[in-house]
């Protein structure tokens, strides 16, 4: 076995280095669930942060209702168009308002959703918390004695809860919309067919198979953006504004790639 | 013996290799201001983060009224965190809320108290603070000097008990460093709060603080009040003192004591000065006047002591006055320059003490009656300094009883 300089052998090394990465990628996790867990058990600490709490939705919620109607729209209207050039080799054509309904419901609606939330509303709040780290904001609160984890990141939490199902909903519906606007007044489906089906196909489990998982992506969201946001002064080679760029980047990636993984652990268990 | 309100016991702290603070022992004092000086990268920020808890020491203790920070309960430490404020270099003001909002956070945040008293509370701090007309602005619409004053209200808005301040005039044109300097002292001395002090504005900062810690290599080098800096040899120390004396000498045409016992050396060797006058020029009640209207004002009354001093012995350049213990002027006068006749020197700087008036505007609600002593000596060739000074002392004489005028 070839001995390297400090004495150890390359496979030696090779699984210590191996062994730091996977021991610095659970202490990674552990702290994230520990910042989630002090923030969700802070919201239930008196006095409650009502005021803050409703402007979090206004933000997360009401100000993404636009984007969320838009992407949704087009791709309900999409999905239609789609659907309709695969079902149509089949011959299948009249289960094209079940398969989008179902699309939607199931995957698309909570996935996207979240996605977009993500873009629109978490890299805001990883860059802002971020802000408020390397200007001293956070140390001010705790300096006050005010916990900096249930002033900023509690109301957030609150926020994701009640607004990642609802913009879901919406989603859903708008996407179901444009679906059959497409299928229905573009590609000529009958309409009584086109609802029917998804009268068939979809059932009462569907939606709340998504709302399980809009609550979760939200819960995932919130938590990546506001721990990457909090923490912006531990990065390693970022400091000040650069630090905050790589903190919103991170903090988008993670939670978009997060978004999949957990998607698939869901849909498993769900199904 | 005095209870220190915060004690560091053998406090050390490293950021990786590098050891910031090195087994420190400090202690600073209740109503007191306390200033940490010392090279940038000395620890003194690190000290002040230690003391409120933003960082934990490697090992050692800090003391809050005798009991150990790191083992309070969390009721303790909530009352600590009630007690104790902490205003930072950067001014930390939220950038997304008011003025008003940002000055009224620690309450809304940390008191039990309803809307009603906290919009008065911040109501008379911002008046006090001139910060009228700023109510609705942000941060970033106001001047720097502006949020300076923003940052001390909500820093002092809960009343708390210690204040620490973290480089407060860094970056400011020297105005605004006095006015805010100026306000730390005003409000500290109107509140009786604690303060301690990071600062770099040396010798300003002497004339606010009762007591200097210097911070070097990670050590507390010394600890005490401003005028005990001057007696010791350490190099480092007398770069701090020396650096007071260039201003002390613009401003009142002071100098230290280390230099006037080189002139009373020198003199004492040549045969023809030994006829030199020495003049000693002392407040008996230093300490009570200081309680009254703050330590800035008595060290700006010593001042204009001394300048009287020179008026009345129309000495130019050949009298060197010199502050020599905290609560007295002494005055070594060159036979060759033509000074006047001691006595009349002093009869007539008894003359001036009681007709000058001493008060600021704002200082005449704490006005204060007290006296001037006055004596003199030749210093001929067999004493030294000290004894030639407890020989005046004991000749001394009331030259006057001063107060603010009524009305003046």
């Amino acid at each position: 076995m070839p001995l390297l300089k400090n004495g150890t052998t390359l496979p030696a090394n090779v699984s210590a280095l191996l062994g730091r990465i996977v021991l610095d990628i659970l202490q990674e996790l552990g702290g994230v669930f520990l910042f989630f867990l002090r923030g969700f058990v802070s919201i239930f600490r008196y006095p409650f942060q009502t005021i803050r709490t409703v402007r979090q939705v206004f933000f997360i919620g009401a100000r993404s209702v636009f984007l969320i109607g838009i992407v949704g729209l087009f791709t309900g209207m999409v999905l239609s168009l789609q659907g309709y050039y695969s079902l149509a080799k089949f011959g299948s054509e009249g289960v094209l308002g079940g398969v989008v309904a179902l699309s939607l419901i199931r995957e698309l609606g909570p996935v996207l959703t979240a996605i977009m939330i993500t873009a629109r509303a978490g890299s805001a709040m990883s860059a802002e918390i971020g802000i408020m780290r390397i200007t001293e904001q956070v140390d001010a609160l705790f300096t006050m004695g005010v916990d900096p984890i249930r002033y900023l990141v509690s109301p957030r939490i609150v926020a994701a809860v009640l607004s990642f199902p609802l913009l879901t909903a919406l989603f859903d519906a708008i996407g179901i919309l444009g679906g059959y606007i497409t299928g229905v007044g573009l590609l000529k489906i009958n309409s009584g067919i086109f609802l029917s089906q998804m009268d068939y196909l979809v059932s009462l489990q569907d939606p709340v198979n998504g709302f399980y998982k809009s609550l979760a992506f939200g819960l995932l969201v919130v938590t990546i953006c506001c721990y990457q946001g909090f923490y912006v002064h531990t990065r390693h080679g970022g400091h000040g504004a650069k630090g905050v760029s790589l903190a919103t980047t991170s903090a988008v990636v993670y939670s978009c790639v997060g978004i999949l993984i957990a998607d698939y652990v869901l849909t498993s268990i769900l199904m | 013996m005095r209870t220190p309100l915060i004690e560091f016991r053998k406090v050390t702290k490293r950021f990786g290799d590098k050891v910031v603070l090195d087994r420190v022992d400090l202690s600073i004092y209740a109503g007191e201001v306390t200033t940490l000086i010392g090279r940038s990268g000395e620890g003194k920020s690190v000290t002040l983060k230690l003391i409120i808890g933003l960082i934990r020491p490697d090992s050692g203790d800090i003391l809050y009224r005798g009991k150990s920070i790191s083992q309070m309960n969390r009721a303790e430490r909530e009352r600590f965190r009630r007690e104790v404020s902490f205003m930072f270099q950067s001014n930390a003001l939220f950038d997304s809320l008011t003025v008003r909002e940002n000055i009224a956070l620690p309450l809304h945040e940390g008191s039990k108290a309803k809307d009603p008293t906290i919009r008065e509370r911040v109501d008379h701090k911002m008046r006090v603070m001139d910060l009228e007309g700023t109510e609705d602005k942000y941060p970033s619409q106001i001047s720097g000097g502006m949020q300076k004053r923003v940052a001390l209200a909500r820093a002092i808005v809960t009343d708390p008990d210690t204040v620490l301040f973290d480089e407060p005039t860094t970056g400011l044109d020297p105005v605004r460093k006095n006015s805010v300097l100026g306000m730390i002292t005003s409000n500290q001395r109107d509140y009786g709060f604690t303060a301690v002090l990071v600062s770099h504005d040396v010798p300003d900062v002497f004339y606010i603080s009762n007591r200097i810690a210097v911070l070097e290599q990670g050590r507390v080098i010394f600890q005490g009040p401003p005028q005990d800096l001057e007696q010791r040899d350490h190099p480092v120390l007398q770069e701090y003192v020396s650096s007071q004396e260039i201003l002390r000498n613009e401003i009142y045409g002071l100098q230290s004591a280390k230099s006037l016992e080189r002139t009373f050396s020198k003199f004492r060797e040549d045969p023809e000065k030994r006829d030199a006058v020495m003049f000693v020029i002392s407040l008996p009640e230093y300490h009570i006047i200081k309680e009254e209207i703050g330590h800035l004002m008595v060290e700006i009354m010593l001042g204009s002591i001394a300048n009287i001093f020179y008026r009345v012995s129309q000495s130019g350049s050949a009298c060197k006055a010199a502050r020599y213990r905290e609560d007295r002027i002494v005055c070594l006068c060159d036979p060759d320059g033509g000074t006047r006749d001691p006595e009349e020197v002093l009869r007539g700087a008894a003359f001036e003490f009681n007709n000058i008036d001493f008060c600021s505007a704002g200082m005449r609600e704490r006005q204060t009656v007290f006296s001037v002593r006055g004596g003199w000596d030749r210093i001929g060739s067999e004493l030294s300094l000290g004894q030639l000074m407890q020989e005046i002392e004991q000749k001394e004489r009331l030259l006057g009883s001063v107060s603010c005028r009524s009305g003046g």
